[in-house]
């Protein structure tokens, strides 16, 4: 029954918005009766034990889980704002924006603190900080960075080393590594020297961290910065070849948030879902070092982590990216 | 015989209905106008960074090759962030072409202005404060206009807004609340001399015409220095009333005296029978107008003394036994007994030719009422108090009367045919109440009237 839905539901899928959907599932509740349309930047296996924690608490509730970037995101909601109910992405500047534009339903309900939610419409409900990933054979007998200074250095005295070994987002592709590279831009100057650094040693460009990973992995990469720690950390088969830095000159974290589309006729089961998200009792849900980390008791001292202000806004602002854009092109790409 | 004049209205009433309507009035103007001035306060404040927010904008456009380069500032939205999370827009025209933010945030014409613009209006379900800005860029061929608009909703102020009225309200409240009561104070505590003074006036004696002396609030001395007037005028005329009566009564008394003496003589020379009948008859009227004079003036006397009353150390008992050796002659011409009872003297303060006068119209009284061969008691004594009863053997008293008799001029309906003015019994009690005593009438079990002055 559940892959029939399945089936199904992956047909329509593709019939309506089969070139920006890279997956959909149905997850189904025990004794459902509302189906609660999600899209969310998060790939489905990573997702999934928090489903399944919040369907055993809530069995009325089936949910159909699709997976989009957080560009296409905005884009599908736009061309249809009736499709989904929920949405849930890692790029906190382009869900500030679909909040600030009245497209989110203010949910007074929940009660959370004003660092982690925006107008009763946008909640955090992750912290997740910007790592760089190193793979250990590559700096056998060399000092591993901790700053990304001590990383420019590294590159510097043995360039020849890491040239075309070092990868990052490609900001013009990916919302959450244009986040990362904003913020990081925002704080400090460093930033544009470490990229100056990466252009001139040619580096790799990646739409998402789990190619990275792999890369990495593989030893295709040696360096991979702004990736989200997390998601190396989930892989135990890695743990060993992998190193994850957290840098100690600032970590640039991120929230992942989630809002309620003001169309949604299951405000009642998104709520549920919001508060479920929210309250931090999925994190025991998930097997050890599960990628996604509540900031239930999280440390968030030392982390650099964006807030949800209006000041996100800026760079969604057309001139500001294409002024972005043009100096990270400048010094990325050679 | 009190009569209550009409009122129209309690003055304390009316005066704590003014107070606290006015205190409603200025407690509701008081929430309004803090209402108000908050109001303009925080529109100002979310215009002034409305503003900053507009001017950090321009100063970060640039025109290079006649297009406008904007490098939007951190802060030019940072700087919105306000407790209510408010949603911020914003739109930038270059000669009236959207470069970049929201379509249809800021209407045509895209004219120079010299300062910010401010406006309310709703936009994208929400009403916002809205700020506009055109500036003149230098450029060449020719200068570049570039608008500037930034809007923010206003669920913030409104929550300020909200805060600051509930405020108000509570304060209005109480102050309403304080007024109020101190209202009620006020009234009370104003209108507080003139119960006063009604109440000394109210708690006087029938005759005490003294001035009032009581200091009292200055608005109500006018009304004192009338009252006091009128009260002197009102003694003066009582004064020269009782001198008019007792002149005329004096003036009376001897002629008659004259005329009786004359009726007397002639009485003597008649021997017609019918003829000393009319003349025993004149001259019984003559002897009761000669009393009535006498009792008129014993009366002014007695109110004269009164008001100014010496009182000596004097002996009841003495005073009684000279009143019955005086009018014993009088009593056996009319076949009846005049007898005198004491233990020992009964010793007073008082002024004794007005207790002989009282007792004598008492005992003129019984001597009256009396029928022949009774007898007329008079019993001295000093427990429980100092007092003299007087007793006789007639009809008594007319039960249903017996509180009236001792106002001027009442006499009983049981002795319309005896002759008699009605003022014994008065002087007998204006004596007992100017000696701080009463007098007391009352029938006996036996039969007969007693009457006691006590002292």
């Amino acid at each position: 029954m559940r892959y029939f839905a399945l089936v199904i539901l992956t047909c329509l899928a593709s019939a309506l918005t089969a070139a920006d959907l890279e997956d959909r599932q149905l997850f189904q509740g025990a004794s459902s009766q509302v189906t609660l349309r999600v899209i969310s930047s998060t790939d489905t296996d990573v997702f999934a034990p928090i489903l399944t924690g919040f369907l055993a608490r809530n069995p009325g509730i089936s949910i159909d889980y699709a997976v989009a970037g957080s560009s296409d995101i905005v884009t599908l909601i736009s061309d249809c704002p009736d499709c989904f109910d929920v949405v849930i992405s890692s790029a906190m500047d382009l869900q500030l924006k679909l909040a600030n534009d009245g497209l989110a339903r203010r949910l007074s309900d929940l009660d959370q603190p004003d660092s982690v939610q925006w107008r009763q419409s946008l909640f955090g409900f992750t912290l997740e900080p910007a790592t760089i990933v190193l793979n250990r054979a590559a700096f056998a007998g060399r000092t591993v960075p901790e700053t990304r200074q001590q990383l420019i250095e590294a590159m510097r005295n043995d360039p020849e080393h890491f040239r075309g070994k070092l990868g990052t987002y490609d900001v013009r592709l990916s919302g959450l590594g244009y986040l990362f590279a904003t913020q990081d831009a925002r704080t400090s100057e460093t930033y544009w020297r470490l990229m100056e650094v990466f252009g001139s040693l040619e580096a790799q460009l990646y739409c998402c961290s789990g190619d990275m990973i792999d890369d990495l992995a593989r030893g295709d990469l040696f360096v991979a910065y702004n990736v989200l720690g997390s998601y190396a950390s989930t892989r135990p088969d890695l743990r060993d070849r992998l190193a994850i830095i957290t840098p100690r000159d600032f970590a640039t974290t991120m929230m992942r948030t989630v809002l309620v589309l003001d169309t949604t006729r299951q405000e009642g089961a998104a709520t549920d879902l919001v508060a479920y998200l929210t309250s931090g009792r999925w994190a025991d849900a998930g097997r050890p070092g599960y990628p996604l980390q509540s900031f239930d008791g999280g440390d968030t001292s030392g982390l650099n982590v964006v807030t949800l202000e209006p000041g996100l806004l800026v760079y969604l602002d057309r001139l500001k990216r294409k002024l972005f854009l043009e100096a990270w092109s400048s010094a990325v790409l050679r | 015989m009190r009569s209550e004049p009409p009122r129209p209205g309690s003055l304390r009433r009316r005066l704590t209905l003014t107070l606290i309507v006015g205190a409603a009035v200025l407690a509701l103007l008081f929430f309004l106008v803090v209402r108000t001035y908050a109001q303009q306060v925080a529109q100002q404040s979310q215009d002034r960074i409305l503003e900053a927010s507009l001017t950090s904008l321009l100063d970060a456009a640039v025109v290079r090759d006649g297009q406008i380069e904007l490098d939007v500032p951190y802060a030019a939205f940072a700087m919105l962030d306000t407790g209510a999370d408010d949603r911020v827009f914003y739109a930038i025209h270059q000669g009236g072409e959207l470069l970049t933010g929201y379509d249809n945030l800021t209407d045509p014409p895209f004219a120079l202005t010299p300062s910010a613009e401010f406006s309310t209006r709703p936009f994208n379900g929400a009403e916002v404060r809205r700020a506009t800005l055109t500036h003149s860029l230098p450029a060449s061929p020719r200068p570049v206009l570039l608008t500037v608009s930034v809007a923010q909703t206003r669920d913030s102020l409104a929550g300020t807004l909200l805060a600051i009225s509930a405020n108000a309200a509570v304060f209005g409240t109480a102050f309403f609340l304080l007024a109020a009561g101190m209202a009620l104070w006020t009234s009370a505590s104003t209108l507080r001399p003139l119960g006063d003074l009604a109440k000394a006036v109210a708690r006087r004696g029938p005759s005490d015409l003294r001035p009032v002396n009581r200091p009292v609030p200055s608005e109500l001395s006018p009304l004192v220095t009338s009252l006091n007037s009128l009260m002197t005028r009102l003694s003066h005329s009582l004064t020269q009333s009782e001198t008019f009566i007792a002149e005329a009564a004096h003036r009376v008394r001897t002629p008659l005296a004259t005329v009786r003496s004359h009726a007397e003589a002639t009485l003597l020379r008649v021997d017609k029978d019918e003829n000393r009948q009319a003349l025993r008859s004149m001259i019984r009227a003559i002897d009761e107008s000669s009393r009535a004079a006498g009792q008129l003036l014993d009366h002014a006397m007695v109110t004269f003394r009164g008001d100014q009353l010496v009182k000596r150390d004097i002996d009841l008992v003495t005073i009684c036994s000279e009143i019955v050796d005086r009018l014993t002659p009088v009593a056996e011409m009319m076949d009846l007994d005049l007898t005198l009872s004491s233990q020992g003297p009964v010793r007073i303060k008082g002024d004794t030719i007005l207790i002989q006068n009282a007792v004598r119209n008492l005992v003129d009284n019984a001597l009256k009422y009396s029928p022949p061969e009774k007898g007329v008691h008079i019993t001295v004594s000093a427990n429980p108090g100092a007092t003299i009863a007087v007793t006789d053997q007639g009809g008594g008293f007319p039960e249903a009367q017996i509180g009236l008799l001792s106002q001027r001029f009442q006499r009983g309906d049981n002795v319309k045919d005896t002759v008699g003015s009605g003022l014994g019994l008065t002087i007998a009690s204006d004596v007992a109440e100017a000696h701080g005593g009463r007098l007391e009438l009352k029938n006996l079990n036996s039969g007969g009237a007693c009457a006691i002055l006590h002292l």
